[in-house]
């Protein structure tokens, strides 16, 4: 399987995402540059965390004018995997790809420390193998990562099975403490945690790597 | 126009100087070449009064590429790959604008690292402040810490380099004069190194990165005199940061290195265009001619004064190969950065500024770079005001003490800090801070790099060369513990005013502990830098030496410093260690239950250090370390709580004739805690080191017992300990 990495000016966790996928899941993995509309023939789209265009307006609000995300919302309404992590996450909201936005943690700190989730749904390309309501430990790191939306919204998101992961001890103030949540077609994720920090032994926590393999198993069967 | 001593001394030259500006020029200088002598020859840039007594540190050793004199310095760590790393100090701007101060103190240290063609890979920091409990300066540091951790977070989280590690401390000696030490190293390949050098006359001289602004003017000299009364008002000179300029920058230098176009690359840091361009032409032996109508500008009506004296951040400057500028460009032009000729390389060896045509300085690069004055300034006998003999003291509770120094401001968790700081990013983060030591995996590579920053300001007031060798040995000591041999030092010195003979004592003191020191534990010293004038209203900061220290091992997972099971024997590799009442006036203890200094640092016998530690890197590469912890700040009984804040215990028993402070909390180095499920092969290898191995106790769940003195649950410890940070910035 090939994941698409977006580099936009300022991404930081972009080698992150292209190491775990293809040094710790084995796969293949182009960077795609953010001036660009060519997705390289992806199957997988991953919008990596770090602070794109600086970030000093509004997470993510300059990145959704950028030309790749006119490609990945295209890819996206044709039912492409995307997968947006912490600056990715704001990014896809931002985008209208995903509902809600990211605001400053409750507490106003940013906060870098390894988090326990709980999935909240198995019913997504990005949480087939997982099993309901098992608990993982995945690290957040960021400033605004508190979700929030309208109560209608979020009642929506619950109503149609669309909150993809908890946090068990929610650290930033989330509404309902959503961690993370999928597209009404299910094939957008938008999470704070970066499961990409938690895919190689060395690093404490393999329990992001699950994302990655519901991925992998759910593209394989899609291809056969 | 004649120049007045006015004019001459605020520019923080001395009358003699300026003699000597004279006699190299054989006129009288402009007041923009003035200016440029004034930040060249500033302490900052020159350590006129240092430079004589750094000579003695030792800086070589096989595994040193390049030493002092560049940027960083580079050290090889086999399969073709090096590391490049320095500390470097921004004490006076984080005390006027804390924020913005540590901001651009991360930032600077980064570019000289990146300007080297290295990926930064880890950050550190060395910090101290004052009282958080002072009832008159108690607020006024609580708001330099926020400011400075929010700076470092704001601008490493934001860049993309994890800060994993560091220090930090509370002493009322730094109320005046915080001090923010930021440590950075980089990663590359042998062949990927770049030198700042303006080599190949008729080469052009390309500016990148940020445009030039009016902000930091004066900066390198600001950092070169005490604070008084209206330091205040210097808060202009203090630069503004922006991390995402800086991470552009970083890709587009390393992107633009792998052209092949780029000759020598320097970056503009303290004294901006003119450092980097009389150091690019001297370390050459060129000259370098610069338009300033060519500068990329972000205000109107700069003088030339003002743009060769501006610190804005986030700009470098390059010699690409004459004809290949367009590679340069597009490269820079990708990343959405300015890039422009400013100049060309010449054969004179002259710094020649024009503004418009008109030659506007025009001066010696050699002079400027390297014939700076050199001092061999007086000193006497290191400044101490303290007692040799120690108060009369005497415990009436002992769990009681392990508590408070446990919550102590030094001792206490330092999460509240930096969970701030994204030390994860780029995944290489094997063991984070909090640890003895931080360590990153090399991708691509079977190494790792460990890394440790140390510092004890108390220690090296009491006396400074013995405190000196004593923070060495605890920093080789933090990388041994984590199974990592130390293979490279750098040093950050921070001091009080040279010109006070009593602390020069103490500069010169310390330098020669630290050059036998790193001679004896074979670190090199590659680089590092010089913060003196810490001074505020004539009161010096302890001498405060900081050192960082970096060590190889092969990658693995890391022996953590807790105890990981219950019913292991646990082993004091080293033993208990000696101590006596006056060599223990320089401990925690001392400063937080008893409030008060005396006598000297604890006694280090370095032979008996190193073997230790030879044996603990022993231990530890056999895999015979469930855990390991070195005893530092609190001596055993702190190092013993801070290993069981996992949740399990010890059950520990002294047999001592020390009375029992001293038994408990004595700072006496050379001592490591480890719990083994072998203590047999433990004490094998210790012996065959001729060192000691106690089996003190065992592991066990929930309880910490030192018998016959300590007894209590580890929740009853571990809170305080975890919550005492954060309830004293409230």
């Amino acid at each position: 399987m090939k994941f698409g990495v977006v580099v936009f000016p300022g991404s930081n966790c972009d080698h992150d995402a292209w190491y775990a996928t293809t040094r710790n899941l084995g796969q293949q993995a182009e960077f795609l540059w953010h001036h660009s509309e060519d997705l390289k023939g992806a199957d997988a789209i991953i919008l990596p965390g770090g602070f794109s265009y600086g970030d000093y307006l509004r997470c993510g609000a300059i990145a959704r004018f950028s030309p790749i995300m006119n490609a990945v919302r295209r890819f996206a309404q044709e039912g492409g995997p995307v997968m947006g992590f912490c600056n990715g996450f704001q990014i896809l909201c931002e985008a209208g790809l995903l509902p809600g936005a990211l605001l400053r943690n409750a507490g106003m700190k940013f906060i870098c420390r390894p988090v326990e989730l709980e999935v909240a749904t198995t019913n997504s390309p990005f949480t087939n193998e997982f099993s309901l309501r098992q608990h993982l430990t995945i690290p957040i790191a960021h400033g605004e990562g508190c979700y929030q939306a309208e109560e209608s919204v979020l009642d929506q998101l619950e109503a149609e099975d669309r909150v993809a992961f908890r946090y068990v001890d929610n650290p930033n103030g989330s509404a309902r403490s959503i961690a993370g949540i999928l597209s009404a077609g299910r094939n957008v994720l938008g999470m704070m945690p970066h499961p990409e920090r938690a895919a190689d032994p060395l690093m404490g926590s393999t329990d992001g790597r699950l994302i990655f393999d519901s991925l992998i198993s759910a593209y394989a069967l899609t291809s056969k | 126009m004649s120049l007045t001593l006015q004019e001459v001394s605020a520019h923080r030259l001395t009358w003699s100087e300026y003699e000597k500006i004279l006699s190299l020029l054989g006129r009288e200088p402009t007041f923009t070449e003035l200016g440029i002598f004034g930040v060249m020859w500033s302490e900052h840039c020159s350590y006129k009064s240092s430079r004589i007594h750094l000579r003695k540190l030792p800086s070589r050793s096989k595994l040193v590429l390049v030493g002092p004199g560049e940027n960083a310095g580079i050290i090889d760590i086999g399969d073709n790959v090096a590391i490049a790393f320095k500390i470097e100090s921004h004490n006076h701007p984080s005390f006027i604008e804390p924020f913005q101060g540590a901001a651009t103190g991360v930032g600077g240290i980064l570019r000289d690292i990146f300007t080297m063609g290295a990926r930064p890979i880890a950050v550190m920091d060395a910090l101290r402040f004052g009282k958080l409990d002072s009832s008159e300066t108690g607020q006024r540091n609580k708001r330099i810490v926020h400011g400075v951790v929010s700076g470092i977070s704001h601008y490493g989280n934001c860049f993309g380099v994890p800060t994993v590690g560091g220090e930090c401390v509370f002493e009322s000696c730094y109320d005046g004069n915080p001090l923010v030490n930021v440590f950075a190293l980089g990663v590359f390949k042998h062949d990927e190194i770049f030198f700042g050098r303006a080599t190949g006359v008729g080469n052009p001289v390309i500016y990148v990165g940020a445009k030039t602004g009016r902000d930091g003017i004066h900066g390198a000299s600001m950092a070169s005199e005490e604070f008084s009364e209206e330091s205040k008002d210097k808060r202009p000179n203090v630069q503004v940061g922006d991390p995402f300029m800086e991470k552009l920058l970083l890709e587009a230098c390393l992107e633009v290195m792998k052209t092949g176009a780029v000759v020598g690359i320097q970056d503009m840091g303290a004294a901006g265009l003119t450092c980097s361009t009389c150091e690019m032409g001297s370390r050459a032996g060129t000259g370098v001619e610069i338009d300033l109508k060519y500068v990329p500008q972000r205000e109107t009506g700069m003088t030339p004064y003002e743009i060769m004296l501006s610190e804005s951040q986030e700009r470098m400057l390059l010699v690409a190969e004459k004809g290949r500028e367009q590679e340069v460009f597009d490269v820079f032009h990708k990343w959405g950065l300015d890039a422009a000729v400013v100049g060309v390389v010449t054969d004179d060896g002259m710094l020649r500024v024009r503004n418009h045509g008109e030659i506007v300085a025009e001066l010696s690069n050699r002079a400027l770079a390297d014939e700076a004055p050199l001092y061999d300034r007086p000193y006497t006998k290191p400044h101490r005001t303290v007692p040799m003999e120690a108060p009369a003291f005497a415990s009436t509770d002992l769990t009681g003490d392990l508590t408070r120094l446990l919550a102590s401001s030094d001792v206490c968790s330092k999460a509240w800090i930096w969970d701030q700081y994204d030390w994860m990013v780029r995944t290489n983060t094997t063991q984070g801070p909090g640890s003895d030591a931080a360590i990153v995996r090399i991708k691509e590579t079977d190494s790792s790099i460990a890394m440790a920053l140390d510092g004890n300001g108390r220690y090296c007031y009491l006396d400074p060369r013995e405190g000196a060798k004593l923070i060495v040995a605890e920093c080789c000591r933090n990388l041994s513990t984590s199974g990592a041999l130390p293979i490279a030092a750098t040093n950050n010195l921070n001091f009080g005013n040279p010109e006070r003979p009593e602390i020069m004592a103490q500069l010169v003191e310390a330098i020669e502990g630290i050059a036998e020191a790193c001679s004896f534990f074979e670190t090199p010293i590659t680089g590092g830098n010089v913060s003196l004038y810490n001074e505020t209203l004539g009161e010096a900061i302890y001498p405060t030496p900081v050192m960082g220290i970096v060590g190889i091992l092969k990658t693995a997972a890391p022996i953590p410093m807790q105890f990981a099971q219950p019913g292991r024997d646990i082993v004091l590799l080293g033993g208990l260690g000696a101590s006596d009442e006056t060599h223990f006036g320089g401990t925690q203890y001392a400063k937080v239950i008893l409030d008060t200094l005396w006598g000297l640092p604890p006694q280090l016998d370095m032979d008996y250090e190193k073997r230790v530690q030879a044996a603990m890197r022993e231990i530890a590469q056999a895999g015979l370390a469930e855990s390991a912890h070195d005893l530092s700040d609190g001596g055993l009984a702190v190092a013993l709580a801070e290993a069981s804040f996992r949740g399990i215990g010890a059950h520990v028993s002294i047999e001592s004739t020390l009375r029992p402070e001293l038994a408990l909390f004595h700072e006496g180095p050379s001592r490591i805690l480890v719990s083994t499920a072998s203590p047999g092969q433990v004490r094998e290898i210790a012996a065959k080191y001729g060192v000691a191995a106690d089996v003190i106790g065992k592991t066990v769940n929930d309880q910490l017992t030192i018998g016959p003195w300590v007894d209590c649950s580890i929740a009853q410890l571990q809170r305080p300990w975890k919550t005492a940070l954060e309830e004293a910035l409230h």
